[in-house]
């Protein structure tokens, strides 16, 4: 990369400045997407839930689901940055800032779902542990309620994460703009003067930040999966679920990271910043994140067809042969057949279209996943009497393409008030000498430098 | 509670009692196909043996009223919980209808209102007022007609007696004709209830999972002393 600093700001900054009308058509089909998503909840909280598919036995359908899905996709973002920057990768700087607003869009949307499934979602704040009217407390034994103080704490968490290394851009944009802009970005920068101080401070809460959220993340979605393992349902009851989960959310999360950037590079013609290379190394993870999510499947169902319990050979049958069949084979299409060829041809990997080609198949193949783990345990539950079935609604239908419009929606504003890429991090890393990782295929990690 | 599967016909007036009394939604039939009929007890069906040698085995599964309840830990707002007396109580105002309870639930006793409740007429005018109605979203299941045994033992105290054996039921049991269903106080060793659950023919249903059920079943075996003659 031979740009001087003023031609980064202008890069970078162009999208705060110029929309086209692709941006207005897209934005428009997306706000009605989610207006009709809002839509079919408003009607869900007149009616009732059931307007949606749910019976019994499954009470639990699209809605956690989703739930599980998208906190699954939002630990593409700080998980991996917090990952690259400990491991101080240098090759991460442009992908840090679009892999940290994943977090947070796909984190906010997903913490909705919970509210969204309850019977009545007008007393969602009994959740809350607070001195209320009612003398009681929150039932702390309750998988649920750890959920609630997890994400809860992730979201805080990845907020931080995402806002502390933007303010010395918006104080770069405060210094460049004028009229309205120059008073938000004012506010927003929250006096960034860019004092020898205020760097060091920006640099210790990072370090700090990065440190702490790996366990934050990493707990979240052990939490998550908690909510199945610590019910007697055939198929949840187990010790595999923390792990596994874990491995399938950052497995989905990259791969939503690879389409983001592969968007954002296309439409805001970032090519000379966001590099095959990156797309090369992100393809490396999901690659891993494949094979280990294989292997995961395969341990999991191995150990359930070896043991032969009744209860338990019933959900196995239900999903290997049975009439869920169709999806889990899809699944491990989407997850592995398609994906891992591709990853591991260096000469495929190493384009980004191809990276794209095996993203996307994951994203529906992990949406499946999440829905195979919730449904036919429910609907095939120890007592064969209650053996049951279910068939989404349009409510559940419209407000999941809500979420996935929603995710778009927020991602396309985002990329129009934040530069999606940290300047001063990209500046920052070509004073240290790092301008090879952008330029050419060496990802050569940088010497420790002590920031 | 002691039920004994030899003397089940399957005629299903517990169910009919029990909606009776507990102010239970009818759902109509079309939500009933879908897996939304909200009984509290209902009676399941299995076959046994290969045609034409068959017998039908009826077995009313109504809750538990586990000891150690998967439902009562995963209530986030304690509307599941554990009363003084040893009953699992639901407590309607408490829940917002995560159904969580139910799913955790491993015999599906627990019945969510999809809908408000309605009932087609002439039902709605033999409500019983001593039992709350649900509103929509809120998780509800058999309390072993907890009105019944609270007016039971006011009457008890009032007249400075204990309870009786059998001084009162709740309405599947009293509803039964041909009696397979027996209630009263476990803790009593002396009680009919105590006695027969202590049958060679008692079981738990799903004992495996360490639920520790106060219902206990007197499997049926006229069936194994057939095939063994």
């Amino acid at each position: 990369m031979n740009k001087t600093p003023e031609q980064i700001n202008q890069d970078l900054l162009r999208p705060l400045y110029h929309a086209t009308w692709r941006f207005y058509a897209a934005a428009t089909i997306l706000t009605a997407l989610v207006v009709a998503a809002f839509f079919a909840w408003g009607y869900q909280i007149y009616y009732g839930i059931g307007v949606s598919g749910l019976n019994r036995p499954v009470f639990w359908a699209f809605y956690i689901t989703n739930f599980v899905f998208w906190i699954g996709i939002s630990h593409a973002g700080t998980l991996i940055s917090a990952i690259l920057r400990v491991s101080n990768a240098s090759w991460r700087r442009p992908v840090t800032r679009c892999a940290e607003a994943i977090t947070v869009f796909a984190l906010s949307i997903s913490a909705m779902f919970p509210l969204i499934h309850l019977g009545r979602p007008w007393l969602f704040f009994w959740l809350i542990p607070y001195p209320s009217e009612r003398g009681i407390w929150p039932q702390f034994r309750s998988p649920l309620l750890w959920d609630f103080f997890a994400i809860n704490t992730y979201l805080i968490g990845s907020v931080t994460f995402l806002a502390l290394p933007s303010f010395p851009d918006f104080a770069l944009i405060r210094d460049r703009a004028d009229g309205w802009r120059k008073k938000v970005y004012s506010i927003v920068s929250l006096g960034w003067r860019g004092t020898p101080k205020q760097w060091h401070r920006l640099e210790m809460a990072m370090r700090i930040m990065a440190v702490a959220i790996i366990p934050v993340a990493v707990s979240v979605h052990t939490i998550v999966s908690w909510d199945f393992a610590m019910a007697p349902v055939p198929g949840w009851h187990s010790t595999i679920f923390g792990p596994y989960f874990v491995a399938g959310a950052i497995f989905s999360g990259i791969a939503a990271l690879i389409i983001a950037m592969a968007l954002l590079r296309k439409l805001l013609h970032l090519e000379e910043y966001l590099k095959p290379i990156h797309f090369d190394n992100l393809g490396k993870l999901l690659l891993v994140m494949s094979l280990l999510w294989f292997y995961f499947v395969f341990a999991e169902r191995l150990t359930t067809w070896y043991g032969n319990s009744p209860s338990e050979m019933a959900v196995f049958w239900t999903t290997q042969v049975g009439s869920f069949s169709p999806l889990f084979w899809t699944m491990v299409f989407c997850n592995f057949i398609i994906p891992a060829p591709i990853l591991a041809i260096k000469n495929l990997r190493n384009k980004i279209g191809w990276t794209v080609v095996a993203s996307i198949p994951i994203i529906i193949g992990m949406w499946l996943e999440r829905f195979l783990i919730i449904v036919p345990s429910l609907s095939h539950k120890i007592l064969p009497y209650n053996f049951g079935s279910y068939r989404p609604s349009w409510v559940e239908i419209t407000i999941t393409v809500g979420t996935f419009a929603g995710m778009g929606l927020l991602y396309l504003i985002f990329s129009r008030v934040f530069p999606i890429i940290s300047i001063w991090e990209l500046k920052l890393g070509m004073t240290k000498g790092e301008a090879p990782a952008l330029a050419s295929q060496e990802a050569a990690t940088e010497q420790p430098q002590g920031g | 509670m002691v039920i004994d599967e030899d003397r089940c016909t399957g005629c299903e007036a517990c169910v009919a009692a029990c909606h009776a009394e507990n102010n239970i939604a009818t759902v109509g039939d079309a939500e009933a196909a879908r897996g939304r009929a909200m009984h509290w007890i209902r009676v399941e069906r299995y076959y046994e043996g290969d045609f034409p040698d068959i017998r039908v085995k009826y077995r009313p599964v109504l809750c538990q009223q586990c000891s150690d309840a998967p439902c009562e830990p995963v209530c986030p707002t304690y509307a599941s919980y554990h009363n003084p007396e040893g009953l699992n109580a639901q407590i309607y105002n408490r829940c917002i209808g995560t159904r969580y309870c139910a799913n955790a639930c491993p015999y599906t006793v627990r019945v969510f209102n999809f809908y408000n409740p309605v009932w087609d007429k002439p039902l709605n005018l033999q409500l019983n007022p001593d039992v709350s109605l649900r509103s929509v979203g809120i998780m509800e299941k058999c309390t072993f007609c907890i009105q019944r045994i609270k007016v039971a033992e006011i009457k008890a105290k009032t007249e400075k007696r204990p309870l009786k054996d059998g001084e009162f039921n709740p309405a599947c049991v009293e509803s039964c004709p041909t009696g397979a269903m027996v209630f009263g106080d476990l803790n009593d060793p002396e009680s009919r209830v105590s006695r027969l659950s202590r049958s060679s023919r008692g079981t738990t249903l799903l004992e495996e999972l360490g639920t520790h059920p106060v219902v206990t079943y007197l499997k049926r075996d006229t069936w194994d002393h057939e095939q063994n003659a």
